[in-house]
């Protein structure tokens, strides 16, 4: 099995791994810890040594954590969010993505590098006025004042534009013409099959990325029953800070689905971002 | 009423015609949304920018004001220190440590390697808040971790929260440990498209693991090293969840923590200094521009440099 000339224990080889190893505690410590002081009873916490081993307490804390926050509500609303951008970003991205890389139209490249030149204008920027047109629309704490906004980004639709044009080859899509296709029949029936690979990441990605927002759902949404999970965590840590078992809960409970989807798809995720920066 | 059109023998639209009317539409969701969201609050906040306006009263027209005193406002320099130092303090050793963390992922027979990348990775999936509470309690000046290490070696317990250093030191290792994985799949992606026989050709000319590193991978992997730096600066000038719950109001007792997005934040939505609050973003926003092109021209230089 091994390959001739490979030294197995070599000093090198010893480093690699025992750096390796370090990293990896390093990056998975905080999120044990969390389990750990999350499943402790609060006197545990403030003891020296801190705990480092799991308690029994767990769901004492979170049972806490749901009679303080609602919780579940939180939770339910940041999915809902979450669910519908995804399903909004993958539609119009791809779609959008779709006319960039293969339908002929005046003004394509200049749009096209507009859209790119959008990605550079930070959030804060606009976020006064936008807080005064979601607030005109009637939209502050609605959930609505989060997904609309959100329905579309400049990152999604070059990601998909990248994708199509290397992906989807020009023959397709002229065998698609020849038997009558329109263009939105083309896009539907023959070019979105080919970008699973791409839907799947853009939206791994992007659910992240909407389940972990916090400044711009922090300014919307002030009504505890529009609470998104990050701005509930943030109230619970704010009123509840010295009960760092519960706190800790929560937040452990609150990194829970978002860790299982992680680690269902993590191998797309990760070359997904791989590919989004070798492209870009 | 276009599938119809496209089934008439009689064609009424070309291919050509179609094709703009498609694109338009497909793109036109995008551009709908930017010029509400976007453009808009853009000029919005320009235009905010030059008026005393606390959204309930009236607005008044003040001219250059809100900038000239934010130009003598202690706290905005001092948010804008803050924010300086830690976006100094996490960038630099976040991306020096993804780098080498990349270079070692990389090495060729390496077993567990799935595994050590999904370790790496997962920390950037943690919600920021969460992070920030966490460490939080990891830095905690009685039962903190930290302070229970230091303790070992005989450091007496710091109270991480009252210092600015400390204050910073701590926000620093936030982002670094938020981040670094993420920045090191970029970099792996990029070492694993160099050429191996460029390798090859190095250990011919005599090159040794160090060397080849500095003058074969580096340069190869330049653009990705812009990239990530570009996309840590904006992402450090806007820096505002851990802060707000490690340091709290005002970015705590001295203002430690507050950095120029915090500052923001409290002037438009705790102060309803609309006006004031706007100045602030239309400086941030050209602080951004600067260090995006200076960083642009840095990183340039010191490839030629090679």
């Amino acid at each position: 099995m091994r390959e001739v000339g490979s030294k197995p224990f070599s000093m090198g080889r010893i480093g690699i791994y025992s750096a390796l190893v370090f990293f990896s505690l390093c990056a998975l410590f905080p999120l044990y810890w969390m389990f750990v002081i999350g499943s402790n009873h609060t006197s545990a916490v403030s003891q020296f040594p801190p705990a480092i081993m799991p308690g029994t307490e767990f769901f004492v804390n979170a049972g806490k954590v749901f009679t303080n926050i609602n919780f579940l509500q939180a939770l339910f609303n940041t999915f809902i969010v979450a669910s519908l951008i995804t399903i909004s970003v993958l539609f119009f991205c791809s779609l959008a993505g779709f006319a960039f890389a293969k339908l002929k139209f005046r003004g394509k490249n200049g749009l096209f590098i507009f859209v790119l030149a959008t990605m550079m204008v930070p959030a804060q920027l606009g976020l006064i006025p936008s807080y005064m047109i979601v607030s005109q629309l009637g939209w502050i704490n609605t959930l609505t004042a989060l997904i609309v906004p959100a329905m579309v980004n400049a990152f999604g639709v070059f990601w998909m534009r990248q994708y199509i044009s290397t992906a989807v080859p020009n023959e397709l899509i002229d065998a698609g013409r020849m038997d009558g296709c329109s263009n939105f029949r083309l896009y539907w029936t023959v070019v979105l099959p080919i970008l699973r690979p791409a839907l799947a990441t853009l939206g791994l990605i992007t659910y992240m990325n909407v389940w972990n927002d916090f400044l711009w759902p922090l300014v919307v949404l002030k009504d505890r029953s529009v609470h998104t999970i990050q701005v509930a965590l943030k109230t619970l840590n704010g009123t509840y800070a010295q009960d760092y078992s519960m706190v800790l809960n929560g937040t452990f409970l609150a990194t829970l689905p978002l860790l299982v989807i992680f680690l269902l798809f993590s191998k797309q995720v990760i070359a997904g971002i791989t590919e989004g920066a070798i492209k870009s | 009423m276009k599938e119809s059109s496209v089934k008439k023998p009689k064609k009424l639209l070309t291919q050509s015609k179609k094709d703009h009317i498609s694109a338009y539409l497909y793109i036109s969701p995008f551009f709908l949304l930017f010029a509400v969201f976007g453009v808009f609050p853009i000029l919005f906040t320009a235009y905010i920018s030059f008026h005393k306006w606390d959204i309930l009263g009236t607005k008044e027209f003040v001219g250059l004001t809100n900038y000239q005193w934010l130009l003598t406002d202690p706290l905005f320099w001092k948010a804008l220190g803050n924010t300086m130092s830690i976006w100094v303090m996490s960038t630099i050793p976040q991306l020096t440590l993804a780098l080498v963390l990349a270079f070692v992922l990389n090495q060729a027979l390496l077993k567990g390697r799935h595994f050590f990348r999904l370790a790496v990775f997962l920390p950037n999936i943690t919600s920021v808040v969460a992070v920030a509470i966490v460490f939080d309690a990891i830095f905690g000046q009685h039962y903190g971790i930290i302070n229970y290490l230091l303790s070992l070696v005989g450091v007496e317990p710091i109270n991480w929260k009252a210092s600015v250093l400390g204050t910073h030191v701590a926000i620093s290792t936030m982002v670094i440990w938020r981040w670094v994985g993420y920045n090191s799949i970029i970099y792996l992606a990029a070492l694993q498209s160099i050429p191996k026989d460029l390798y090859e050709a190095a250990t011919i000319d005599g090159a040794n693991k160090i060397q080849q590193f500095l003058f074969v991978t580096i340069p190869m992997i330049r653009p990705m090293i812009i990239f990530t730096v570009i996309l840590s600066t904006i992402g450090g000038m806007q820096i505002f969840a851990e802060p707000q719950t490690f340091s709290g109001m005002g970015g705590g007792a001295v203002n430690q923590g507050l950095t120029l997005t915090l500052y923001l934040y409290e002037e438009a939505f705790l102060r309803n200094s609309f006006g004031y609050a706007s100045a602030i973003a239309w400086l941030l926003f050209l602080i951004i521009v600067l260090f995006s092109l200076l960083n642009l021209f840095v990183t340039r230089k010191i490839k030629s440099a090679d």
